[in-house]
């Protein structure tokens, strides 16, 4: 059997689910993070697959791939000094326990 | 069946690389630093075991081979015993891209990637992943702060370290090893682009975790940082990938600045050595002349002077290839 | 060709299983450590696609940077004493059947759908043809991506930082 675009595109929707899984049953904020980190893996996994096979020769894909990495790591970087900024007034990382909204 | 070969190759590539040339290179690495150290501080350093020394090393890790292994009770064991390994790993997969020198028309490496020294500083980023495992997995206090503290460090080096490769690969025109070292024919890139020289110099220094900037492991403070609790093979393996990891750099800087092989009348491999132990005795020199800086003084440096400097540097190349061109 | 697809599977599986550890460890900072194969495994993936480039990018910045600041986060906070604490929610069926039923729809559809594939080569040199695409037809695309970077950049110091500092 060949390797084809639909082995990347199973690969991807699969590891899209597990993030998913995660980022609905994980409490600490950090662990959301790093399912959302698997989710924006998996479409990049997509993007560079169908630059591969759809249009090899020019590079949309990987552009798009290289700036969902870039965001990637802003989103990082903004969520984590949040769940410090959380951890320093709340004394807590669970979202579970973050609720002080919800009076 | 050729994708068995090239793994067949792959993995005689993988165990000569790591038995025969990492491991003399870090026991020569120990063996010089303690006889340099001895030489600075006016001693005689090992004297004993083999001529002046030499076999000094060989028995001291016949020694580790032999010791225990000690898990500290209540620590995570399976995240302990792996740490060790990913440091020496990602130390090492750094010489893949490192051209060694020329026979003829065939250069020694072991793969020219055309990413080459990115491919570098990427492999050279997964150091702190090991360090941070082992200091977190020991279950001891100074380890987690050795760990931590060397996670601030080597993340805010690893920028001034890919400015100053950035500027290099502008020069050349190229990511390839191969080709950077080429494109010293004439100059070196050391006259060429000397504050990149002298930032990837500094920023080496610290991403290996050296005295100026050991702080991750500064005996006086935290024992032996992130590897206080290690024993045995695992604390020789951690030294291993130390080692490695400043040999990789010292030959990074023999490629990116001084010209790799080339040279006149010795052979190409002699002088990449020559040049690269140059920048080995240059480190070891700094470290047993200069005080530990202040863990601030260190954030200081690598945020308010090297990256800007940095940064800079790359404006100025940019504007001097366009012009030239 | 079927070297090819033994190393699919092989990444396949590195990606795989570590993600699964991820979103089902009990301990954090395993879960944070179990990123770094499966960022690794995707890595190897984008080789198998040819783009070197972003491969040593993914690397550099989600196995190296992203990762390390996970577990710098983690360990800063109290998850990193490794105490085993109650990691789920009480929406672990629900979240099953919720991934479970993506990742069936997910597959459902893209597996049946026809792709316009072409066949042909990518550039031999990745690097350079992602910069003459960055800064021609994407100028947008990147000048407004360095902006975000810097907004949340400085954001990020903002937020992080002690109040009254």
């Amino acid at each position: 059997m060949q390797l084809g675009l639909s082995h990347f595109l199973a690969l991807s929707a699969l590891l899209f689910s597990i993030g998913l899984y995660g980022v609905l049953t994980r409490r600490n904020a950090v662990a959301i993070l790093m399912g959302i980190e698997l989710m924006l893996n998996a479409a990049n996994v997509n993007l560079v697959a169908f630059n591969r096979y759809v249009s090899p020769g020019v590079m949309p894909g990987q552009v798009f791939a290289l700036v969902v990495i870039t965001l990637a790591a802003c989103e990082a970087a903004v969520g984590l000094a949040l769940v410090m900024a959380a951890y320093r007034s709340l004394e807590t990382v669970h979202v579970d326990e973050i609720n002080l909204l919800k009076w | 069946m050729s994708w068995a070969l090239e793994i067949l190759k792959a993995s005689l590539y993988a165990v000569i690389v790591f038995t025969f040339a990492a491991v003399f290179a870090a026991m020569l690495g120990v063996y010089l630093e303690r006889k340099i150290s001895g030489w600075i501080q006016a001693r005689v350093g090992p004297k004993h075991v083999g001529p002046q020394g030499i076999l000094q090393t060989v028995a001291d890790t016949i020694k580790l081979l032999q010791k225990e292994n000690i898990v500290p009770r209540n620590a995570d064991f399976l995240v302990f015993s792996t740490a060790p390994l990913i440091v020496t790993v990602a130390a090492l997969l750094g010489y893949v891209v490192i051209p060694w020198g020329k026979l003829g028309d065939w250069i020694l490496i072991v793969r020219d990637l055309n990413i080459g020294v990115l491919y570098f500083a990427a492999v050279s980023s997964l150091i702190v992943i090991g360090i941070l495992t082992g200091g977190w997995s020991s279950n001891n206090k100074y380890a987690l702060l050795g760990g931590l503290r060397s996670a601030s460090q080597l993340i805010s080096y690893e920028l001034p370290l890919g400015f100053a490769i950035i500027s290099v690969a502008m020069m050349a025109g190229s990511l390839s090893t191969v080709d950077i070292v080429n494109a010293q024919r004439d100059v070196w890139f050391v006259f060429k682009q000397p504050l990149a020289f002298l930032i990837f110099l500094i920023a080496a220094a610290a991403e290996t975790n050296r005295i100026p900037f050991d702080l991750p492991e500064a005996e006086s403070e935290l024992v032996a940082g992130y590897f206080a609790e290690y024993t045995g093979m695992r604390f020789a393996l951690f030294q291993l990938g130390e080692y490695a990891e400043m040999l990789a750099m010292a030959a990074m800087t023999t490629v990116l600045f001084l010209g790799g092989w080339r040279g006149p009348w010795l052979p190409p491999i002699l002088w990449f050595f020559i040049k690269t132990y140059a920048v080995v005795f240059f480190f070891m020199w700094v470290r047993w002349t200069y005080p530990r800086l202040r863990i601030d003084q260190l954030l200081n440096l690598s945020w308010k002077v090297l990256l800007p400097l940095g940064l800079l540097n790359i404006l100025g190349t940019g504007l001097v290839v366009t012009l030239a061109r | 060709m079927r070297g090819e697809m033994a190393a699919f599977i092989l990444l396949a599986a590195v990606t795989v299983i570590p993600a699964i550890v991820v979103v089902t460890s009990r301990n954090i900072v395993r879960a944070a450590l179990s990123l770094v194969p499966t960022f690794l495994g995707v890595s190897g993936l984008y080789v198998l696609l040819q783009a070197e480039f972003v491969t040593a990018i993914q690397v550099l910045i989600y196995a190296g940077a992203i990762t390390v600041l996970i577990l710098f986060v983690i360990m800063l906070t109290a998850g990193g004493t490794g105490l085993p604490v109650r990691q789920v929610n009480e929406q672990v069926p629900l979240g099953i059947l919720v991934a479970g039923a993506l990742a069936g729809g997910l597959l459902f559809v893209l597996l049946r759908a026809p792709w316009p594939m072409v066949s042909g080569e990518m550039p031999r040199y990745n690097a350079r043809a992602i910069g003459t695409a960055l800064l021609t037809n994407y100028a947008l695309v990147f000048e407004v991506t360095s902006l975000v970077l810097l907004v949340s950049l400085i954001g990020a110091i903002i937020i992080a930082r002690r109040e009254g500092s």
